[in-house]
């Protein structure tokens, strides 16, 4: 795997510190503040989950125990577009699963990778509730529903060419 | 706020509600007292929203500035349940019931409905509501809903979700206010007790004892969670109910608070459902204000507040001491049982935990008693379910039906049946711990304890159903895909069983099942149920058991005849094109990531089986049919 530079800004590493002030001494508090550095970095570098247990005083091993845990913590950098497919019962059974493959193949990256350009990451989930709309993709929280895999490369060009 | 502010509030916002409960008569008259002419019921949950029924909000309001209309309501509501419908739009006091709506079609309506003197667009309404002389049908009354018996949901769809006025016009806070000022903590346990509810989430443990035992639980501080970690992939409930009715689960944790003796609460939801954990932290900051969480509720000397915790994506946190060692910000592993959450739960305290729909069926219990609840239902499962039904059938949505109403009225009458006249194989309850009801089961009557009884379960009420299509030997080999994936890791049976069972079904799925393992599978799950430490793990191999209980002749066909009877296990398959049929499109050739495809413009094409790596995409794109997997 290759080594990802960390390239957090000071502006950042503010608003991790704010954040971190506000769930002190509260029970609990690891889970919120994973969550908040994970929207403010895009994913979990290791510099920050340091930072983090330095701060809230819990050793780091417990952290990167957290934070591999959970699957929506990603100590990955993701791309700039997030494509995901939803793998959830009612979309399998209509076929998001030949979806996926579709996706895959136009970017030439596997489910759980990142495009070499950083432009698009693909990842699964477990049914985002739109059932009615299955098979379910979505790319930057835009839900695109009843697709077939025809309509893949439609979509996807609408991205490339951003 | 005090009771009486309460009452005067719920009394003041009632007939605005009811013109949306009410048939149409009546209604016309009820909104007279009203100031609105005319309200607009838009759903705005996730599965309209993400149809875009926000853009048919704003194009509505941009058309009553230009048609100058004043007195028509528009009101963002919660899940309607007829999700295949989306986005849907309900005028009222007549009812008329718009389905697919566009911004386009809205502007239609708005000009030729909603105008002072318009008439409902009958082109646009869902056909099934109109009658052949061009009235309508009340939705209320076509088969999707005839049927059904809506208690958790009763104001789903019904509300403006983000209203908390809204919420306590249609009687949200008026059970607090009869348990606090008329009821002691012991007869509210009571009257949970003898309603017979039991815990929607999945194992139907009895509501009442499990507050009985939180009460008599010795500890100086307790806590009240609610379990919104819906994780059965295909199960959407928990979710309409907190984007639809979020006050309801306020109040029924408050409710428990005061029955139990705790003055603190936690919600865990899935981190997925942005739209519920928006709308949960709005009634949060809206009850608050009102004082209907907080110190001192209504005046009653009560206390009692709410937290949300986000949970992160693993299934096992639905798992109560799981979800608690999440909450306390630690990885969601599972702890053996003694001792139990009533006894020693979130942060070692005495705590009790119910999920969503549990919770939404408390307040309707303290207002109409256990009486009326206990009269609905079978005899050990009372009240109503709701199911998410999904998969292959014709109306895709949210249904609550009591207790013990037959599969067949759910999937024919109220699901509408299986597209392109495909026949029924079977439909898989209860997710990735429960088990699929074959064709012959239909007539089963749904509830905890039949469902037990044929190798299935209710689960949290995900119903998918399948049809002939559905291989149930890929069924089952994705349910344990997610199974093996979710196992936290922490006990063996689980982590290595999935692992092997996954194992098993994936040779078995590409041809190379041997006679034994059949065998080998048994022994395995018999293995995984006995010591696994929690019910992922302990329910893990069930939707394999009962697919090889109920379709062991397609286990048998895969290993003996290397036959996918479904013809969905590719690497027994191969891809031929019919010469008769195929015009020499080329658009199959052209299509083809694998240039297995041979031909020319206006012959017969040609694939060649060795380079051919069954992608499916010529059948994706062949117009004709010509292209056949044998």
């Amino acid at each position: 795997m290759s080594q990802n530079v960390f390239e957090g800004t000071p502006e950042q590493m503010n608003r991790l510190l704010a954040c971190i002030a506000e769930h002190r001494g509260e029970a609990g508090a690891l889970m919120p503040v994973l969550h908040e550095a994970q929207d403010i970095y895009g994913y979990l570098p290791a510099e920050v989950q340091t930072v983090i247990a330095e701060e809230l005083s819990i050793p780091l091993a417990e952290v990167y125990g957290v934070a591999t845990f959970y699957s929506q913590f990603s100590l990955n950098p993701k791309g700039k577009h997030k494509i995901s497919v939803c793998l959830g019962t009612a979309c399998y059974v209509k076929g998001s699963d030949k979806v996926l493959a579709a996706i895959e193949r136009e970017l030439g990256i596997r489910c759980g990778e990142c495009t070499p350009d950083k432009k698009f990451s693909i990842e699964n989930c477990r049914c985002v509730g739109a059932c009615g709309l299955a098979p379910v993709v979505i790319i930057d929280g835009e839900v695109y529903g009843k697709l077939t895999e025809r309509d893949v490369a439609g979509i996807l060009d609408k991205y490339i060419k951003d | 706020m005090t009771r009486e502010q309460l009452k005067k509030l719920a009394a003041e916002k009632a007939d605005l509600i009811n013109v949306r409960k009410i048939v149409r008569e009546q209604a016309e008259k009820l909104a007279k007292n009203t100031a609105y002419r005319k309200q607009i019921l838009v759903c705005g949950g996730t599965g309209c929203t993400s149809s875009h029924s926000l853009k048919v909000i704003e194009q509505l309001e941009q058309s009553f500035k230009e048609l100058k209309i004043n007195d028509v309501l528009i009101v963002k509501t919660g899940c309607f349940g007829l999700c295949a419908l989306g986005p849907i739009m309900i005028v009222y006091p007549e009812g008329a019931f718009y389905p697919h709506m566009t911004p386009e079609h809205a502007k239609t309506v708005a000009e030729n409905h909603l105008i002072y003197g318009g008439k409902p667009v009958t082109g646009l309404l869902y056909a099934e509501t109109v009658h052949e002389d061009g009235s309508i049908i009340p939705f209320s009354e076509i088969p999707f809903y005839k049927h059904q018996m809506r208690i958790a949901l009763r104001n789903c769809g019904v509300i403006a979700a983000e209203s908390i006025d809204e919420a306590i016009g249609a009687g949200d806070y008026a059970a607090l206010c009869k348990a606090l000022f008329e009821m002691t903590p012991e007869s509210v346990i009571e009257e949970i007790k003898k309603s017979g509810l039991r815990g929607r989430g999945g194992a139907g443990f009895p509501t009442g004892i499990k507050w009985h035992l939180t009460r008599i639980a010795q500890g100086d501080k307790k806590y009240v969670c609610c379990n919104a970690d819906e994780g059965d992939p295909g199960a959407f409930m928990d979710r309409s109910v907190l984007e639809g009715d979020p006050h309801t689960v306020l109040e029924a944790m408050a409710i428990a608070g005061y029955a139990v003796g705790a003055d603190e609460g936690y919600i865990y939801v899935r981190a997925e459902y942005p739209i519920a954990v928006e709308r949960l932290n709005i009634a949060i900051a809206q009850a608050r204000k009102y004082g209907l969480l907080g110190k001192n509720i209504l005046g009653s000397g009560f206390d009692f507040d709410i937290h949300i915790r986000l949970g992160a994506g693993a299934f096992v946190c639905g798992e109560e001491t799981a979800l608690m060692a999440s909450i306390e910000g630690h990885r969601g592993e599972p702890r053996p049982r003694p001792p139990f959450s009533a006894q020693c739960g979130l942060f070692k305290k005495p705590t009790v935990l119910n999920n969503v729909e549990t919770w939404a069926n408390i307040a309707p219990i303290i207002l109409n008693g256990y009486h009326w609840f206990s009269s609905i239902g079978t005899e050990k499962s009372k009240g109503t379910k709701v199911f998410a039904v999904g998969g292959k059938i014709n109306n895709v949505g949210l249904v609550e039906v009591p207790m013990g109403t037959p599969l067949k009225t759910i999937v024919y009458d109220i699901g509408g049946g299986i597209p392109d006249g495909k026949a029924f194989k079977a439909a898989q309850t209860g997710g990735p711990s429960g088990g699929c009801i074959p064709a012959k089961h239909i007539d089963i009557e749904m509830d905890f304890d039949n469902l037990v009884a044929i190798g299935s379960m209710m689960g949290s009420g995900g119903l998918i159903v399948m049809d002939e299509d559905t291989c149930m030997v890929d069924i089952a080999k994705f349910y344990l895909e997610f199974t093996a994936d979710e196992s936290c890791g922490k006990c063996v049976p689980c982590r290595i069983g999935t692992k092997r069972l996954l194992e098993i079904l994936t040779k078995i799925t590409e041809g190379k099942g041997e006679k034994e393992d059949l065998e080998k599978i048994k022994e395995i799950a018999e293995h995984m149920k006995s010591s696994s430490l929690c019910a992922l793990g302990q329910s893990a191999p069930n939707p394999v058991l009962s697919a090889m209980e109920h379709f062991g002749g397609e286990y048998e066909a895969h290993i003996n005849e290397k036959k996918c009877p479904a013809g969905v296990c590719k690497s027994m398959l191969s891809y031929y094109i019919d010469p008769e049929k195929c015009r020499g499109c080329t658009l199959c050739k052209r299509n083809c990531p694998a240039n297995a495809i041979s031909g020319t413009v206006k012959s017969a094409h040609e694939i060649d089986l060795k380079a051919c790596i069954k992608c499916g995409q010529c059948i994706a794109h062949c117009k004709f049919g010509a292209i056949v997997k044998k």
